[in-house]
């Protein structure tokens, strides 16, 4: 099966909808498939990966955590676009530091989430064979 | 479907797997594993217990890839590979053990 380029838009607040927790499930399902898998997390999507989440009050499974895993599965293609962070008053500080595991590398720990302006989003979403928005 | 452990029930899906994963306790898994006439051994729980903390840590069960490389990783690279988990596991490393878990069933199982 031939490799191709996916990438998967987060636009939405993590909780409130199922859109946050259906893309990560489809994100874990391609990732299986050994694609070459990114995530782009723009407008309120930058939520989703937002450190020190708590579902205590609202009845939803806290599937932050999830988002640690993906870098077992090869997606350590994390980009989320400065602006909105700006937009929202976050940092990068804000963000979970999510890293993967380079194999060739010992196992040495690299972080997986990349800030990158509306501009260099743009040109990455065009470079995509398969995108998917949610 | 029910299991009986202790002469208590345990709720299961159709597939055995637990309806409640907070219920788990190790004879539920020695019990479904009798089920499926297999004994578990240190190896087998070698693996169940390094499912319950992926779990614990991910709350997601690991695709076998997944789970091949890090048992490498953790255990060792004779245990990273299919070959071995499937003579612990035949009906499949993610499927079983990840019910012997007590966890849902793999995301992308296939």
């Amino acid at each position: 099966m031939a490799t191709k380029k996916f990438m998967y838009v987060n636009r939405k607040a993590p909780y409130g909808t199922v859109y946050a927790l259906e893309s990560l499930e489809v994100v874990l399902i391609a990732a299986a498939f050994e694609q070459e898998v990114s995530l782009a997390f723009i407008d309120d999507g930058v939520y989703q990966i937002a450190k020190g989440q708590n579902t205590d009050g609202i009845g939803m499974k806290n599937f932050s955590s999830t988002y640690n895993a993906l870098g077992d599965y090869e997606v350590n293609k994390l980009y989320v676009e400065k602006e909105s962070l700006e937009e929202r008053g976050l940092t990068a500080d804000d963000l979970m530091p999510i890293m993967w595991e380079d194999e060739d590398e010992d196992w040495a720990e690299k972080p997986s989430v990349r800030i990158v302006s509306r501009a260099e989003m743009a040109d990455i979403l065009a470079e995509q064979e398969v995108t998917y928005s949610f | 479907m029910a299991l009986v452990v202790n002469g208590a029930e345990v709720a299961t899906d159709e597939e055995g797997y637990l309806e409640d994963l907070s219920v788990w306790t190790p004879e539920i898994a020695d019990a479904m594993a009798k089920e499926e006439d297999v004994d578990l051994s240190d190896e087998h729980w070698d693996i169940i217990n390094f499912l319950r903390e992926y779990y614990e840590e991910y709350q997601i069960a690991p695709a076998v890839r997944v789970l091949t490389k890090a048992v490498g990783k953790k255990l060792g690279k004779d245990k990273g590979n299919s070959k071995y988990l499937y003579s612990l596991f035949p009906y499949g490393p993610g499927k079983q053990a990840c019910k012997y878990a007590g966890l849902p069933k793999p995301t992308g199982c296939v």
